[in-house]
């Protein structure tokens, strides 16, 4: 039998509208290594230039100003990054999981679809504005409340830091605990648990690869914000030893001091540096995350 | 017939003290937002007026209204969107009626979340070695507005392909079944059924790209130019960027003023959000399907 030739004008259009929506597939994936390659290519001169590991690892000294001897000692803006980051996961998981259990397990109709849609535009507020929300609102709140003379501290960051991780945190772990099929419950009641036994016996257990996972981009979320913490830190070099301490982290170190830099001079190259470490240390979180979410759909 | 034992007394008690405990939780959490939200209304009501939105910023930005900076937050705005949706939504595309379960679109799918996750400072140093630098356009409206539709690339995408995916596939086969191209269904019966999903994701990608500071902070947005662009290769002042300004640069200015600001950039971003939320739940209603 003869085949009739269907290669028409809409063949062609066919061909030509997959090859272009193919292209706008692999977009994703050329746009993150184009992040990677151009803020590298910034950056090498000075990771190639001797950058002294030790010193940018484990040296509390940022002074790229000096105009003696610059030193580029990250150590006291890893610091600040990770004691403003750890603070607001700590605040956060609780509050995230146990909203995400009343939201996926307790609340019903419109209660829950109220709640949803409150944290949704929780999830709404610009950076810039939870900034502007430490600097006037919480900062003096945290000078009456516990008596000190400053309240642009690791304890400010890190509670505006817990509200802005909150959001994505709650939504994930509902999927999560969403995800638990509904016979699991249904045994454990016919067992005659309560509905807090079965949460805490059934639900619970089940989701946590994805509980792990929604922890995961919280904290990544906490970790590259940048406006709200250069505004409600502080902003000032230093290895805290308390959560009153006034600290500087990365991301806000890049933003204040890029502006006052030349292209392709060191202190430049530094701060690009610093934007490889941001980069390296956001794709190792949301590659775990993506595979320890991918463990749960293959179990 | 049934008497509750002392043990069942017990687990009920435990029962309604997790329901509360965990009501409270979420209560604390979703409370910020009504206290910020009556805060600047209370403090940033009182500088807002007609004239605050027409005028340009005077006396050092200590005075005078916020309009180059709104004006120039719909231009990135827009250009951004010019920008991202085609990309966006060719992706979405791909990804749901395209893509095969292979390693490829494993490799997307990871992309899209990294994407999502960069800080946005790195989105910024991004767009000035990239857009500002290599590819010459200079601090502007068209680099900043690039390096933010990248930024927003993933809500294009992840809220399209969910409304793609939400068209029952028996409406692909009949399509098919009547000859048509894969192209021609997916542009004539897909598209059409999904559109108004598509839309909601827009909205809220308008609504992130008008509340973000750092990735404009060296591409294009300017401290203070109290005129307006002329083209997409001008700098312009934005909105989240004035607030930035006024609320730590600028000596002396009243405090009423950058509340009002930041009241008048979480006015937009909250209902262009809720916007959004409505269609969403006036589409479940009406879905016939």
């Amino acid at each position: 039998m003869q085949h009739e030739d269907v290669r028409d004008f809409h063949w062609y259009v066919d061909k030509a509208m997959a090859s272009l929506v193919f292209l706008g597939g692999i977009s994703a994936i050329v746009f993150i290594i184009g992040i990677f390659l151009f803020i590298t290519r910034e950056g090498l001169g000075f990771i190639t230039d001797g950058l002294d590991l030790r010193e940018f690892f484990f040296d509390p000294a940022w002074r790229p100003t000096s105009d003696s001897n610059p030193t580029y000692g990250a150590f006291a803006l890893i610091a600040g990054t990770a004691s403003i980051t750890g603070l607001a996961v700590l605040l956060s998981i609780p509050f995230s999981i146990g909203a995400a259990i009343y939201i996926a397990e307790f609340a019903q109709g419109r209660t829950r679809e109220i709640l949803k849609i409150l944290i949704e535009l929780l999830a709404a507020i610009p950076s810039v504005v939870w900034g502007f929300i430490g600097l006037s609102i919480m900062n003096p709140l945290i000078i009456d409340m516990f008596d000190v003379p400053v309240g642009l501290n690791i304890l400010n960051a890190g509670v505006i830091l817990a509200l802005m991780a909150a959001p994505i945190m709650t939504t994930i772990a509902e999927d999560a605990l969403k995800a638990v099929p509904d016979r699991y419950r249904e045994a454990a009641e016919a067992l005659g648990a309560t509905r807090w036994q079965v949460t805490l016996k059934v639900v619970l257990p089940a989701a946590k690869h994805g509980l792990m996972a929604a922890v995961l981009l919280g904290v990544g979320r906490g970790f590259g914000e940048t406006m709200a913490v250069l505004m409600a830190s502080g902003h000032s070099i230093n290895v805290p030893d308390s959560i009153f301490d006034s600290v500087r982290a990365l991301t806000a170190t890049i933003a204040a001091e890029l502006g006052e830099t030349a292209v392709g001079s060191e202190h430049y190259q530094a701060l690009f540096t610093l934007g490889i470490l941001l980069f390296a240390v956001t794709f190792i979180i949301n590659l775990t995350a993506d595979l320890v979410m991918r463990g749960i759909k293959r179990s | 017939m049934f008497e509750p034992t002392e043990l069942n007394a017990h687990n009920w008690r435990i029962e309604q003290g997790m329901r509360v405990l965990f009501l409270g939780m979420t209560l604390l959490l979703v409370l910020p937002v009504v206290i910020i939200l009556a805060v600047l209304v209370y403090k940033g009501g009182p500088a807002l007026s007609w004239a605050f939105l027409t005028e340009n910023p005077t006396g050092g930005m200590t005075t005078g209204g916020i309009f180059p900076a709104l004006m120039g937050t719909i231009a990135l705005v827009l250009v951004a969107l010019i920008a991202s949706i085609p990309v966006g939504v060719a992706a979405a595309i791909y990804l749901s009626e395209y893509a095969p379960d292979n390693w490829l679109t494993r490799l997307i799918n990871l992309a899209i979340i990294n994407l999502a996750g960069v800080p946005s400072i790195v989105h910024a140093l991004f767009g000035l070695g990239a857009f500002v630098l290599f590819f010459g356009f200079g601090t502007s409206i068209l680099a900043a507005s690039l390096t933010l539709a990248i930024m927003t690339l993933p809500v294009v995408i992840v809220s399209t392909r969910e409304s793609l995916q939400a068209v029952p596939q028996p409406f692909r086969e009949a399509c098919w079944n009547m000859g048509a191209t894969r192209w021609q269904t997916i542009a004539r019966v897909v598209l059409p059924n999904a559109i108004s999903g598509i839309l909601t994701g827009i909205i809220l990608e308008v609504s992130r790209t008008a509340g973000e500071t750092a990735p404009i902070m060296f591409t294009g947005a300017a401290f203070f130019l109290p005129f307006l662009p002329e083209s997409v290769f001008d700098q312009t002042m934005a909105l989240s960027l004035h607030l930035f300004v006024v609320a730590t640069q600028v000596p002396n200015v009243p405090e009423s003023l950058p509340y009002g600001v930041a009241l008048v950039l979480i006015g937009m971003v909250l209902i262009m959000n809720s916007a959004s939320i409505a269609l969403r739940m006036v589409l479940r209603n009406r879905k016939k399907w």
